[in-house]
């Protein structure tokens, strides 16, 4: 075979294994998000979503889960804002305080690279201890510590990717009017809405599907939690814990929250991607 | 000014706090985990098969073997359908099709480890304990290393992706050119310039895939089996380190020397994902530091 067909062969081998890759990629896309939807669809009723779980409920009596819609819902809100109060400001100082060779930024990111790595049985283990430490026992308050700490560098690294594109010029523009450093941050914050928007998405998503932090140190039960100090119930542990049962209805259950869970965080996708592509059109 | 300058300190105090909760993890597990480390020598806690927490034995092997299993068939089975498809999105895609892939892509990486768990479940344990293992073995229930190899491998797929077509792009623009304007094809400039220039960047990206896939709990806990002991194949049932912790967090309190044992457990899981996300995501700064 001469050279050149041999350049062509393997062209067209590579590029067949290429779309068998993709064609993979595609069909588990797929196959996961068909499985969940047909399984939930058919276990899925209004009672779910609005009848609290009673005595006989693990028994294949009546009700749903919307306590742990409502235990997700609190802890990813309250996380998400303290999430957000921690991270803006340190992104802010990342980029507009410290120079871009600075070491301290570097070891920053560093740090919080690493961090999102750390896995989340690792900080449900250690945030776990922090609470006994505390005198804490499972609680909302230690569900949204431990979520706020595991979403903390995921902001940060997001939104710093975000805001180092971002022009300097509009800094100097700000200073040269007069402005604080510290006024100059309404300037930034309105630069990068876009990818603060993205990198909030991005960290409820994570922290909504997030079980294994959670499962010591928010518990889990059957009542919607009134205060800070109570356990509350989550969705990725609602599937988990009755996935397993033996009978019928509540596995039913639990098809019907993996549906609930999927549909938000399918939700979170789409418009993460949506706001990417509309903003990155009238960029600089 | 007196705003600027507070607004300054604190935020440098958040900045230096983030920095120190690396830290701070590891010292309270570490703390956590000295007692059952003054009890037991380190060699003999990591090498010992016998798990009983009751008498006071503690030995991780069976579940750092089970670790290494589920990690390297998911790595294994991700790696190259991750590498063609990055190839394929960076060197020959056209943009109509990257429209479709990275929407797909999203969705991949977005889904909660506890669906892909659902789905293992009613997907991948099935189809071993029906199809895959009678050719091999006479029974299996189908909750195997295999089955959390493979949900484990899916999960790392963007991951993987992400990553490669991040240090694909740090190759500049002329260099494929040149290539190209030699006659290559662009297969013969994807692995003879592209691939060669950014080795480094590739095994840097598995090696961070490798800690992601260690640490995953709820999906393997669903589809492993979670029976101790040393698997002798990928179709006898195996128990990861996670899900280890995560199976018997609750119990162990009424039993220092057990909850001592299993923060040791955490303390292993985060020595070796925080070993090999510092070595890889260094690589990658550098990499991407060479591009601009």
């Amino acid at each position: 075979m001469d050279i050149k067909r041999k350049k062509q062969v393997s062209e067209w081998a590579v590029k067949t294994v290429m779309w068998i890759s993709m064609s993979i990629v595609f069909l588990l896309v797929f196959s996961v998000i068909w499985t969940i939807f047909s399984k939930g669809c058919k276990a899925m009723s209004w009672s779910m979503l609005t009848k609290l779980p009673t005595a006989g409920t693990y028994l294949g009596g009546e009700g749903g889960f919307p306590n742990a819609i409502v235990g997700s819902l609190y802890i990813v809100g309250a996380s998400t804002v303290l999430g957000l109060l921690v991270s803006i400001p340190v992104v802010f100082y990342l980029n507009v305080y410290l120079k871009t060779s600075s070491k301290l930024a570097y070891w920053l990111r560093l740090a919080c690279d690493v961090l999102f790595g750390v896995p989340s049985i690792v900080y449900g283990a250690f945030g776990f201890t922090i609470m006994i430490f505390f005198g804490l026992r499972t609680s909302l308050l230690g569900g949204i510590i431990v979520i706020t700490m595991l979403i903390i560098p995921i902001f940060i690294r997001t939104m710093d990717e975000a805001t180092r594109n971002f022009p300097r010029e509009i800094l100097d523009a700000s200073y040269a009017l007069g402005a604080t450093r510290w006024e100059t941050l309404k300037v930034v914050v309105r630069q990068i809405a876009p990818g603060i928007a993205t990198a909030t998405l991005l960290s409820i998503g994570r922290a909504i599907g997030d079980a294994a932090s959670v499962m010591f140190t928010a518990g889990y039960t059957d009542s919607i939690p009134t205060s800070l100090s109570q356990p509350a119930a989550t969705l990725p542990l609602a599937v988990f814990f009755q996935l397993t049962s033996p009978i019928p209805e509540v596995v039913d259950r639990a098809y019907a929250a993996a549906l609930v869970l999927t549909i938000i965080v399918l939700i979170l996708s789409i418009s993460g991607r949506f706001i990417t592509n509309r903003f990155s059109k009238n960029k600089l | 000014m007196v705003k600027d300058k507070l607004a300054q300190s604190v935020m440098l105090g958040l900045c230096l706090f983030s920095i120190l909760m690396v830290v701070t993890i590891a010292v309270g597990l570490y703390l956590k985990s000295s007692p059952v480390l003054e009890n037991k020598s380190l060699w003999s806690l990591l090498s010992s098969s016998e798990w009983r927490p009751m008498k006071g034995e503690f030995g991780f092997f069976p579940f750092i073997i089970g670790t290494v299993w589920v990690t390297v068939l998911a790595i294994a089975m991700a790696f190259p359908i991750s590498l063609f498809t990055a190839i394929y999105l960076t060197e020959y895609a056209k943009s109509h099709v990257k429209k479709f892939v990275f929407p797909a892509l999203d969705i991949l990486a977005g889904l909660p480890s506890v669906i892909y768990g659902v789905w293992g479940v009613l997907v991948i344990v099935p189809w071993i304990s029906n199809r895959f293992a009678p050719h091999f073995v006479d029974f299996s229930s189908g909750y195997t290393i295999l089955a959390a190899g493979i949900v484990l491998g899916i999960m790392v797929i963007p991951l993987l992706v992400s990553l490669f077509i991040e240090v694909f792009s740090s190759v500049p623009m002329e260099l494929r050119e040149a290539s190209l304007a030699l006659g290559a094809t662009r297969w013969q400039t994807t692995h003879k310039v592209v691939l060669r220039k950014t080795l480094s960047g590739v095994a840097a990206a598995t090696v961070l895939a490798v800690s992601r896939a260690m640490g995953e709990t709820i999906a393997v806990l669903m589809v492993c089996g979670c029976v101790i002991g040393i698997p002798k194949s990928i179709l006898d049932p195996g128990y990861p380190i996670p899900a280890l912790i995560a199976n018997n967090y609750g119990e162990m309190l009424s039993m220092p020397l057990y909850e001592s044992a299993l923060m040791f457990a955490a303390l292993i899981l985060f020595a070796v994902v925080l070993v090999f996300n510092l070595l890889s995501r260094i690589i990658l700064y550098r990499l991407e530091k060479t591009q601009q």
